[in-house]
């Protein structure tokens, strides 16, 4: 059991950001990461911080585990900025960094670029830390509801996300599982060539297949014994309800719209 | 003549047409509120049985009937609905991500209200002792508890069977016990017949009848009592007999008679008990 | 070989909130050439301790020491490849590990991988698949066409085919009938006294321990609980009790007889019809006996 790798990385918590209808919280984002590109003068830029900043206080999850999440992105981030400090010749030259000469325009560019980039990380990271998967799947599947008109297999979309993060642990047992019977048989996955480690793998992902598709057989038939038939004529178990926190979150965030636009040059 | 709550009728089966038929004009039938057991070697036929039961399968030839309805396609939906059915495999027959939301699936693929729903599985849950494991993910339960939450799923369909193909199989004996404890108490709290198909002879012996399958065909039919008193018999299609029955034979060899063949522990000692006072 | 366990300690993602210790102070001794029962409920450590025989674990404290080869926390030189050829896991549903073309295939997979010349690989197929009771002409057929019985087998004939000095078992009749069951376990009972293994057997079911061990493990909550010959375990049946572990039926059913009908026969593996005689006995014979 590999419980170190937490799908989705949902931590628990009872505060507003959880508790929101997780249709909301896919929406704000949605519509955060289009505003982000419209910024561009410092108070735009600081409003839309302090909501992303704000709402990571109020979700109480450690600082640390946040951070520790953004660890791959980092790199990103600092590279961005880097690239166009370098790249840019725009405005004034501030000084020279042996002796390449470094504009003010540059400067505003990569703040500014690699700024955008951490806050959507940021805000997008909010909604896997605060939602759980399933919630994710359910608000996905009432937001495209619409589709369903055009004969887009919503339901069953759905049913396949859930249904894999239902098998994702399972699947994750197996594998060990399997691996530490091959490594009885004398298989080394971890030291030698390339070559012969790509080798390795066939004794694992050959089993793995086989009772990927055997679990598939027989969950249909379950599935099909308890009367499963599509999606036509089914009732809901989670049932998504906006509340008045809701349409209070919406309209604060609307006046952050509202207040980007205005503060634009 | 106790009217059938399901029957099969000449019932023959093959997997495909150049195969042997697996099961040969069988005719049985199941009572309301009856448990049956089934068993017999592997390759006997059992699952199939199961599985022809709500139509996983179709048989070839034979009529199968389920509450004076005839299976087919266009009654096979109301039949599911009646006949529930637990597999062997814990882990591919839980869908939901959580216990909830797994016994929630059969209530809203048969379009059940929501408010109904939320009752009935939580009569279910309490029903298989699952009450306060809602938010539990699979991984996080025990074989045991798995097949338990399989039960209460099958359950809050409200069905008229419960059929358990070798649901045991894959259990330890603890999680044996708490599915057993399971069935029982089920019998108790609602009307509902029960098949289960087994190897385990000691889940046998609570059965009100048994049914043993050999080559396709029902070799026998009767009470566990009946069925293990043919502990010879038994044996030459490869099944065997629970210990309190050979012991019992051993004793019955050595010339002690006993008024009836002993199931389990207790009626046993009841029976030496007769022997022993007389000294 | 023999096998000893040394104040062993092994602890499952140290240092993270997912800490858990599986196994704790384990000191034991397994002489050469026996057969093992390790007993215990579900979540009692058996898997983990197991593992470290082959050396897929390496205690977080303590040694283990199998054969010549030595396990411990901070020596990680040993070598892994040369132990887990002498030391032959057969794990719980053990066909999900096929997966060449062909069984002929399948088996040879071990012993390659341990480098094995090509003759005596072949040797090694056919006398492995006669172990477990299959015959050569299914060689060229895939592994996946059987049966799940004979797919057991096959799995099995792999890990035999190593020829290993040390044979450990994890439940291999899980899910398998009565009668195969059985048939599987006779089986690995005649390997063991024919080649002279050791065998380490985990199980549940205390029928199998009692027939076929000489000496049991049983452990809960990641230690030691009670070890010894088959017979003294059992027959201490409250302190299984207390642990969520049954006798065997007939011991079970032998100490009824005693509390209920004054009938005392102390179980020494007698069969069914020499214990029906002796029961026969002191019903009629009463005193006189």
């Amino acid at each position: 059991m590999n419980s170190s790798m937490v799908i989705g990385q949902y931590v628990p918590g009872k505060s507003i950001v959880h508790e929101l209808d997780p249709r909301t919280k896919i929406s704000i984002i949605f519509f955060f990461v289009i505003i982000v590109f419209f910024a561009n003068s410092f108070m735009s830029y600081l409003l839309l911080t302090l909501f992303a900043v704000g709402s990571v206080f109020i979700t109480r999850i450690p600082l640390s585990f946040i951070v520790k999440g953004l660890k791959p992105v980092w790199f990103i981030i600092i590279f961005t900025f880097f690239l166009h400090v370098f790249m840019t010749k725009e405005g004034n030259i501030l000084f020279t960094i042996f002796s390449y000469p470094i504009y003010s325009g540059a400067l505003i560019q990569g703040i500014s670029i690699s700024l955008r980039f951490f806050l959507l990380i940021l805000v997008t990271s909010m909604l896997t830390l605060t939602t759980t998967p399933i919630s994710i799947t359910d608000a996905i599947e009432s937001l495209l509801d619409p589709l369903k008109k055009l004969r887009f297999p919503v339901h069953e979309l759905a049913l396949m996300m859930s249904i894999s993060l239902r098998f994702i642990p399972t699947l994750m047992q197996e594998t060990e599982k399997i691996s530490k019977a091959q490594a009885s048989r004398g298989v080394d996955f971890r030291s030698g060539p390339i070559k012969e480690r790509m080798k390795a793998i066939v004794p694992l992902l050959v089993p793995l297949f086989v009772s990927a598709f055997k679990r598939a057989e027989e969950l249909a038939m379950a599935m099909e014994a308890r009367g499963y038939q599509g999606g036509e004529g089914r009732t809901k178990l989670r049932e998504l309800v906006l509340t008045k926190k809701d349409y209070y979150v919406i309209a604060f965030f609307i006046l952050v719209i509202t207040g980007v636009f205005l503060t634009r040059q | 003549m106790e009217e059938n709550f399901l029957s099969f009728e000449d019932v023959s089966f093959q997997y495909q047409e150049d195969q042997p038929w697996i099961l040969n004009k069988l005719n049985i039938s199941i009572h309301p509120n009856e448990w049956v057991a089934i068993i017999g070697h592997n390759g006997s036929g059992k699952s199939t049985i199961a599985k022809l039961m709500n139509g996983l399968l179709f048989p070839q030839e034979g009529t199968i009937s389920v509450a004076d309805m005839t299976l087919d396609e266009q009654t096979i939906w109301e039949i599911r609905k009646r006949v529930g059915m637990v597999f062997q495999n814990p882990d591919n027959q839980f869908v939901g991500t959580t216990v909830i939301d797994d016994v929630a699936f059969g209530l809203e693929n048969h379009g059940v209200p929501r408010p109904e729903m939320v009752k009935r599985i939580e009569a279910s849950l309490r029903t298989v002792g699952m009450n306060g494991y809602e938010n539990h993910e699979p991984h996080r339960l025990s074989g045991g508890q798995k097949q338990r939450v399989a039960i209460a799923s099958v359950l809050a369909v409200a069905p008229d069977l419960v059929i358990l193909d070798e649901a045991t199989a894959m259990l330890d004996p603890k999680g044996r016990r708490e599915i057993m404890e399971t069935v029982r108490h089920l019998r108790n709290e609602r009307d509902v017949s029960i098949v289960t198909i087994t190897h385990d002879l000691n889940e046998v012996t609570y059965a009100d009848r048994v049914i043993v399958m050999n080559d396709g065909e029902v070799w026998y039919e009767g009470t566990p009592r009946d069925v293990f008193s043919k502990q010879k018999e038994l044996q030459e299609i490869g099944l065997g007999t629970p210990l309190v029955t050979q012991l019992a034979h051993e004793l019955g060899a050595l010339g002690l008679d006993f008024s009836k063949e002993p199931m389990n522990h207790n009626e046993l000692v009841d029976e030496l008990w007769k022997y022993h006072s007389m000294t | 070989m023999e096998i000893s366990f040394d104040d062993v300690k092994y602890i499952y993602q140290p240092n993270s909130p997912f800490e858990h210790r599986a196994i704790d102070n384990l000191s034991f001794t397994i002489p050469s050439g026996s057969f093992v029962a390790v007993i215990g409920h579900t979540g009692s450590g058996k898997s983990t301790m197991i593992q470290h025989l082959n050396g897929l674990l390496i205690p977080t404290h303590g040694e283990v020491r199998v054969g010549d080869f030595s396990l411990k926390a901070d020596r990680k030189k040993t070598n892994l490849k040369a132990l887990r050829e002498q030391v032959g896991v057969v794990f719980q549903y053990p066909e999900h590990q096929l997966f060449e073309e062909t069984i002929q295939k399948d088996i040879a997979f071990g012993p390659s991988n341990f480098g094995v010349s090509e003759e005596e690989i072949q040797r090694r197929i056919h006398s492995s698949l006669q172990a477990v009771g299959l015959s050569s002409d299914m060689l060229e057929r895939s592994p996946f066409d059987l049966s799940g019985g004979q797919m057991r087998r096959v799995a099995i004939a792999g890990v035999l085919a190593m020829e290993p000095n040390v044979l450990v078992l994890d439940e291999p009749t899980a899910g398998l009938d009565p009668k195969g069951q059985r048939e599987i376990m006779d089986m690995f009972h005649d390997l063991h006294e024919d080649k002279g293994l050791t065998t380490v057997l985990v199980t549940h079911s205390m029928e199998d321990a009692l027939a076929y061990a000489d000496y049991c493990i049983v452990m809960d909550h990641g230690e030691m609980y009670m070890q010894g010959k088959p017979l003294e375990v059992f027959r201490q049946k409250e302190a299984l009790n207390a642990v969520g572990l049954e006798v065997p039926e007939i011991i079970e059913l032998l100490a009824k007889l005693e509390a209920e009908l004054d009938i005392s026969i102390p179980y020494e593996k007698q069969s069914l019809q020499e214990l029906a005689t002796l029961i026969n006995s002191k019903l009629k014979g009463g005193a006189s006996t």
